[in-house]
């Protein structure tokens, strides 16, 4: 080992003298080990450079005596190169690898949703008051026919495609069993059928306990087809076939044999302790003609009934690649953006490749609508979505629903320490560890999804009643409620909105 | 209206009207109480003596107890005979008392041998009753030495409540060592050296030969100058009313496990009964409180029609010595049981196993979570269902099965 | 009667309700002031072995054997929950002896102290439910 190796921890533990009481609840949770007691000294240590910053020591320390910071030991400032820079050098000239990290990109690249406004009725045309009046907040996601015809009697001629039936625009992202919990997807499970709306296997295959939950899960076929067994497809009320993730576009996924124990190896039919590597590319899939095929061949495994998801990430030439899947018989297009989290993703491709959800969104709507086929296929976004107003706004830009995952595993516990990929979570999302896992009640997991989506929903309508709209569909692709600020010309080109002011 | 009649006003008495109470709300209720007090918690007569509790706060029960459960006390009377057939208990007085059911609870009374010379000894008192108790408060001066004969329960609480009032204190017993009728020597020892290192003195495998006034002559050939004498050699069981009416009598009073004697409608409870001890089935005097309370609620529900066994008697004791807690239950006897001893940071740990079942235990210092070891004996559990290695070293509930676990902790129990 | 359950599924054996008990009470006004330094005896403690955990407090068992073992009158049973006079209590740990579940413990001075349900102090909700960090510990009629 070199002098060079040692770096600076990033965070010290500052703990308050005067009301620690050496109760040593920081130690029992700190699966990082950070903390220790000292009995001679009768107190509590602290080895900072253990510490991610995950804070359960201090949500738990009983009298408030913790506190994590940042720490201020400093290389010389350079503009250019930049601490985090300076330490991967550090770090690949020590291990020669690949660095990874977990959760979204955190650069301080543009969010576009925080320059995009949301307008409001005056005078003359009235807000709606979603307190008294009905709103509607129900999605149909799936392809929508050109024309409906009805019989004499007034019912539907039209036969329509198989469609996701969502209480609201917003459903729970895919992630796998394995780099969640089985209480976090407990949890996921349960709120999704409460709330009517989906939550996402991944590619980890369904546990047999959720199958019970099957009508509000979106199964996923990926690379790897872990877990893809006839009965999985039938279980969900859509199959996902997953090309990309904005994490790591280009890339596939690995996860480590460590985790790959017990149920996690049943459930994706694997040995227990091989690693589960799934292929950056379909090894079946290299034209719009094979998708096409992988697509009919599930919706002929499942007779027609369930709807066909294609998840891409957002990438450069996103519209011509959308406007292929909408032709190749998907009946749902997700896209995630560049922003999106992962449980593991090498930290240079996390950072440096794809593109913000916000320009693919905006892009692949206005190209699906030139070419008339934006009724082939419903719209679904990810990739960062944080909030009921990035609902709003993606709603209003072309999408039909959203993908939220990191603000539900916020709503779980998560406090973004980015390093899901050790499996040490000490919130028990994010982890196998038995003892970590079961930090998760999932009663009281589910119950703070049910609150956060109810919370945005209830927002979701204030925002569409200010709008003077009372429904999803009104909203859908509806620019003209959009300004941006601070945007270029080009910008507001793509997005297709005009500037505050205008 | 059924008529209940108690002899006695102890522990065993107070249970068996709560025990009538929880039946029959109406019923005459009337005890006999050959004390001329309120039911009083006994075995705190030595703390009493060391200052740790008050008269007041002796009360076993709130002071409107006989009121408030529709009770007449007859104070400072004695019952004298039993007429099962006629269903009558005679009083000192001569009066005469129906029943339509009887609980005897008479207790027991010290047990005196016939020492040489004891009739020359004039400050002697016993340690069974709060008026022999106050008696002694009253005669001991910090300049007293003190003899205590016997060197069990009694004599030892006697000892310790004594410790520090006055001049000196010697226990003897003919016994080789303490506690002897519930610890063997080894665990024995820990305790006779907390004693001695708080200056009492011991003096065992020995008794007195005779007394000459205040001085004994001891067996082994020395003498003890004293000022107090205190007897604490044993006690009987007051088993004479039943058997001189005809009633099964061995060391107690026999009883069922509803309490009823061989006599129609007449119960008894507390230290004046044999029962069985599940933890070896044999039928013994297990005077102590617990059991006295409980065999008393038993009877009392039977008196007034209930429906209610006690058999999950074993012999138990919690004591303590100048901070030194032991504790033992249920059989403890090496013959024809398997020991398994565990030392511990401070004292040991003895269990007796039989036929799979935990049969007996001895704590000496540790004495934490010890209930976990008196369940597995009063309920008689199969130690291939609990983790024994474990329960060894530690009492813990952790032992048990997962299922068992959600049948203790998951409900009402 | 609502009672104190615990389930095991869900302890995480940080013992935390262990020291919200000793603080609600201590009555002290805050937690640092009342426990620091000090050894705590609380009313619940964690069982745990390295599987396991599960905290234990007093069962308020209806048919309580340690009230009737009680050699000096002090527990009793109030509207179902078991009471201790700490006044008359002398510290036998008779109870001890007798409790199935390993419920009680004395405090540093010897004198017997159980779980009262919080009755006694002002804190509604038993402070080892509300101070639960994965809702182990819940107070309800079962």
């Amino acid at each position: 080992m070199s002098a060079v190796d040692f770096i600076f921890p990033e965070f010290e533990v500052v703990r308050n003298s005067d009301r620690c009481i050496a109760c040593r609840v920081c130690e029992r949770q700190c699966s990082n080990k950070v903390h220790s007691y000292n009995e001679e000294r009768g107190a509590m240590l602290s080895d900072e450079t253990k510490c991610v910053n995950c804070q359960r020591c201090v949500s738990l320390c009983p009298t408030r005596a913790l506190k994590i910071v940042k720490s201020d030991c400093a290389f010389r400032e350079n503009a250019n190169w930049q601490p985090d820079t300076i330490k991967q050098v550090y770090r690949q000239a020590s291990s020669g690898g690949v660095l990874l990290s977990a959760m979204g990109n955190p650069k301080p690249q543009p969010v576009y949703w925080d320059r995009i406004l949301i307008n409001a009725s005056q005078v003359t045309n009235p807000s709606i008051d979603p307190l008294r009046e009905p709103m509607e907040t129900r999605v149909f996601l799936g392809k929508k026919p050109s024309r409906a015809e009805r019989g004499p009697d007034g019912k539907l001629k039209t036969e329509l495609s198989p469609q996701i039936d969502l209480s609201m625009p917003v459903m729970f992202s895919a992630m796998s069993y394995g780099s969640i919990s089985y209480n976090a997807h407990a949890s996921l499970a349960r709120a999704a059928e409460a709330l009517g709306i989906c939550y996402n296997t991944g590619e980890g295959g369904l546990h047999e306990d959720f199958y019970r939950y099957g009508k509000n899960t979106i199964v996923q076929v990926a690379s790897g087809r872990f877990g893809v067994h006839k009965d999985y497809l039938e279980a969900g009320a859509a199959i996902e076939i997953k090309m990309g993730q904005g994490a790591k576009p280009g890339i596939g996924g690995h996860l480590p044999g460590t985790k790959i124990v017990g149920d996690v190896s049943r459930t994706r039919m694997i040995p227990e302790g091989s690693d589960a590597i799934s292929p950056a590319p379909h090894h079946d899939i290299y034209s719009i003609e094979d998708l096409r095929q992988l697509v009919y061949s599930l919706k002929e495994a499942t007779a027609y009934k369930k709807p066909v998801i294609v998840k891409v990430a957002a990438v450069h030439n996103i519209a011509a690649i959308a406007s292929g899947i909408a032709r190749s018989g998907a009946d749902i297009i997700a896209i995630d953006g560049y922003r999106g989290g992962t449980g593991a993703a090498p930290t240079l491709i996390r950072e440096n490749v794809g593109i913000p959800i916000e320009l693919a969104l905006a892009a692949v709507d206005q190209r699906l609508r030139d070419e008339g086929i934006r009724g082939n296929v419903s719209l679904v976004v990810g990739g960062s979505i944080r909030s009921a107003a990035d609902v709003v706004k993606a709603i209003a830009l072309g999408a039909d629903a959203c993908y939220v995952a990191t603000a539900a595993l916020l709503a779980l516990g998560c406090h973004l320490c980015r390093t899901c990929n050790t499996g040490n979570c000490n919130w028990g999302i994010a982890t196998q560890r038995p003892e970590l896992v079961k930090r998760l009640n999932p009663d009281i997991g589910s119950e703070r999804l049910i609150n956060l989506m109810t919370a945005w929903r209830h927002e979701i309508m204030e925002l569409m009643g200010g709008m003077g709209i009372n429904s999803i569909e009104a909203l859908k692709g509806n620019r003209m409620m959009l300004r941006g600020v601070g945007l270029n010309e080009k910008e507001l080109g793509i997005l297709g909105i005009s500037h505050a002011g205008e | 209206m059924k008529r209940y009649v108690i002899i006695g006003n102890g522990t065993a008495a107070a249970g068996c009207i709560e025990g009538i109470r929880s039946v029959d709300g109406d019923g005459a209720i009337t005890v006999v109480s050959e004390e001329r007090r309120p039911v009083y918690c006994r075995p705190l007569i030595s703390y009493f003596l060391e200052g740790k509790t008050t008269l007041e706060k002796m009360n076993y029960r709130p002071d409107d107890f006989y009121e408030r459960n529709g009770c007449e006390v007859l104070y400072g009377r004695k019952a004298v005979r039993i007429d099962a057939d006629g269903k009558t208990v005679s009083l000192d007085d001569g009066s005469v008392l129906p029943y339509d059911a009887l609980c005897v609870a008479s207790g027991s009374s010290p047990f005196v041998p016939a020492f040489d010379g004891l009739e020359t000894v004039k400050n002697r008192f016993a340690f069974m009753t709060m008026d022999d108790m106050l008696a002694l408060d009253a005669a001991a001066d910090e300049k007293s030495r003190v003899l205590i004969v016997g060197a069990g329960l009694i004599g030892l609480k006697c000892a310790e409540g004594l410790h520090g009032r006055v001049a000196e204190i010697t226990v003897c017993d003919l016994a080789p060592r303490v506690l002897s009728s519930i610890l063997d020597d080894s665990a024995a020892a820990p305790v006779e050296e907390c004693l001695k290192e708080n200056g009492i003195r011991l003096m065992l495998s020995e008794s007195v030969a005779r007394f000459e006034g205040n001085r004994a002559v001891m067996t082994g050939g020395g003498t003890v100058e004293f000022d107090i004498l205190v007897l604490a050699v044993g006690v009987r069981a007051n088993s004479g009313l039943v058997s001189e009416a005809g009633g099964e009598t061995g060391r107690g009073i026999v009883v069922d496990r509803c309490m009823r004697t061989s006599l129609p409608e007449v119960f008894a409870a507390g230290d004046c009964t044999e029962s069985e001890d599940i933890s070896c089935g044999k039928k013994k005097v297990m005077a102590i409180l617990p059991n006295a309370y409980m065999q008393g609620h038993c009877a009392g529900v039977n008196m007034a029609g209930g429906d209610e066994t006690f058999d999950k008697a074993v012999p138990m004791n919690s004591i303590g010595f100048f901070g030194l807690h032991i504790m033992s239950a249920g059989t403890c006897s090496e013959e024809d049981s398997e020991v398994f001893e565990e030392k511990t940071d401070c004292g040991l740990k003895r269990f007796y196993v039989k036929d799979g079942r935990l049969v007996g235990f001895i704590l000496v210092g540790g004495t934490e979570r010890a209930g976990i070891y008196t369940s597995l004996i009063r309920e008689r559990t199969p130690l291939s269902e609990v983790d024994f290695e474990l329960l060894k070293k530690t009492a813990t509930t952790a032992a048990f099965s997962h299922e068992t676990r959600r049948k203790k902790f998951g409900g009402v129990v | 009667m609502k009672r104190v359950y615990v389930n095991e599924e869900w302890c995480l054996g940080c013992h935390l309700c262990e020291y919200n008990c000793a603080f609600a009470n201590s009555g002290k006004p805050d937690m640092a002031t009342a426990l620091k330094g000090k050894p705590i005896y609380p009313r619940i403690h964690i069982e745990e072995n390295d599987r396991i955990s599960y905290a234990v407090s007093c069962r308020h068992c209806t048919d309580p054997i340690c009230v009737k073992s009680c050699i000096a009158g002090a527990l009793r049973q109030e509207d179902g929950v078991i009471r201790i006079d700490r006044e008359k209590c002398v510290g036998c740990l008779t109870c001890v002896l007798v409790c199935p579940y390993g419920a009680l413990a004395p405090d540093g001075d010897g004198v017997m102290q159980k779980c009262e349900l919080c009755l006694q102090n002002s804190c509604g909700e038993p402070a080892c439910v509300t101070g639960c960090p994965n809702r182990a510990i819940v107070y309800e009629e079962r």
